[in-house]
């Protein structure tokens, strides 16, 4: 039997995030002191209007590349993409990213499940999600599949977060789901990163 | 053979390819080379509405039945949309592409992949307030006979309409946006006049070919449900369709920077995604 080791065979992580999400995210990438080797791919709910400005919002920390992802392109790790605003983000099994106008699922487009529920596809058991700050439910099918799969599912300590119903529905749809503070959650991705760049 | 711990996903692989494929040889439909991720997420809608539990038995359904066959269609073309959605992109259209436009005795307009309409009458609209409407002829083509009726029909829901104006007025609108509709029994009907200028046809980016030469296209959040190959197939559909210097007008993230055809076209809004295509060399 083939023993899985998590912490090298992780082929992204997933990141939901909605009301208080920009924080959680800058608490936890300001924890990540190495240049991270994986892909992190975040949904984070915004307003309908304006352009995103999030790429220039997360510029700085230990990611190769920050940009929003495009239709088609590549997943390069490394790299930290974020969904374009009122567009679903979605990856296709040759780890290439599709966008998709379809109508909101809960409400939201980008859809954190949308984004979850397809990277499980691709990505079986070897996926990371984490459920950050929010005030919906969005996200909660989605760790629910990769919970199913065998990945990895964290959430957002409630207690840390600015609005609390979005972890707490994500860890009632995965028993396994771990709770970390951002700041734990940091170190767990910064040791993540490093182990994976010192397998290969 | 190998054991694959995948089992079940690539069991739901197979069904997917097998029902593609049936649907391609029994109605035309060819959905093969579509983004398979959101495809995927149509069809299990599907599924859930029409009560099946595998793939397999969805394909038996939709291959014996024509009623369910248009149930499960419907699911995967209608498409959301909004008049003048993303209203910087018909500002542009207004103030950069209609002067080049107006110099045409006969203007022939494309909207590929129309929908409920949306689109079409945002476009009827706009050409009516720079007077060039009485040149115009609409091209309105989907692949979804029920969304062409609705097109036709022109009639929306009051809480979109809210919407519509918004972005009517934020796009530079002339008038007042309920010059063009009337409010009865709950819902809101277009102005019958603006489609006078209109054909609606049945036609499909993947599998029929150039049926008329057009000065501008606007196919708008149509290619992002396409692999590449086929995105290649649709914009060399475009190329073929459009006059020397025609307009090609994209949904607000797509390219053709990735294109085979991107040399035939010049950039001529990057932030609107407009393209314009080259003359001869």
């Amino acid at each position: 039997m083939k023993v899985r080791n998590v912490t090298t065979n992780v082929s992204a992580v997933v990141i939901g995030a909605s009301t208080g999400g920009i924080e959680a995210l800058q608490q936890i990438f300001r924890f990540m002191e190495n240049e991270f080797t994986l892909a992190v791919i975040v949904v984070i709910h915004l307003p309908p209007s304006g352009k995103s400005m999030l790429p220039s919002l997360f510029e700085g920390y230990s990611f190769k590349r920050v940009k929003e992802a495009e239709d088609k392109e590549k997943i390069e790790a490394g790299t930290l993409y974020f969904a374009p605003h009122n567009y679903h983000l979605l990856i296709e099994s040759d780890s290439t990213f599709s966008l998709s106008s379809d109508e909101p699922v809960s409400f939201a487009r980008p859809s954190i499940d949308v984004l979850f529920e397809s990277a499980t596809d691709a990505f079986g058991d070897q996926l990371i999600g984490i459920v950050l700050s929010g005030a919906n439910e969005d996200g909660a099918k989605g760790v629910h599949a990769i919970c199913k799969a065998g990945g990895i599912v964290l959430v957002q300590e409630p207690s840390s977060a600015v609005a609390s119903a979005m972890p707490l529905a994500g860890a009632a749809a995965c028993a396994e789901a771990k709770q970390m503070s951002p700041v734990a959650i940091g170190s767990y991705l910064n040791k993540l990163g490093v182990t994976a760049y010192a397998a290969k | 053979m190998s054991f694959s711990p995948n089992a079940k996903r690539k069991t739901e692989e197979i069904e997917l390819e097998l029902l593609l494929e049936g649907l391609y040889e029994k109605y035309g439909y060819d959905f093969r080379r579509y983004s398979r991720a959101s495809l995927k997420r149509r069809i299990e809608q599907a599924k859930d509405r029409l009560s099946c539990s595998t793939l397999s038995e969805l394909q038996n359904r939709i291959l014996h039945s024509s009623q369910d066959f248009e149930t499960f269609l419907s699911y995967l073309t209608i498409q959301v949309s909004e008049m003048f959605r993303d209203p910087s992109y018909y500002k542009a259209l207004r103030c950069k592409v209609i002067p080049h436009l107006r110099t045409y005795p006969s203007i022939k307009i494309w909207i590929a992949g129309c929908s409920a309409g949306e689109e079409l009458y945002s476009f009827a609209i706009l050409l009516r307030e720079e007077g060039l409407e009485n040149r115009c002829i609409f091209y309105a083509t989907d692949i979804n006979q029920a969304a062409l009726l609705k097109a036709e029909a022109g009639v929306y829901r009051p809480e979109d309409v809210l919407q519509f104006t918004k972005n009517y007025q934020l796009a530079g609108g002339k008038a007042s946006f309920s010059d063009y509709y009337t409010a009865a029994y709950g819902s809101v009907v277009f102005d019958k006049s603006l489609k006078k200028k209109a054909v609606f046809s049945d036609h499909s980016l993947v599998t029929d070919s150039v049926f008329s030469e057009v000065h501008l296209i606007s196919c708008r959040n149509v290619l992002i449900y396409f692999e590449r190959a086929l995105q290649d197939r649709a914009v060399g559909l475009f190329k073929d369709s459009l006059v020397r210097k025609g307009f090609l007008g994209l949904g607000s993230k797509e390219t053709l920077r990735f294109s085979e055809h991107k040399e035939a076209f010049e950039t001529f809004d990057r932030d609107e995604r407009i393209y314009q295509l080259r003359g001869p060399a």
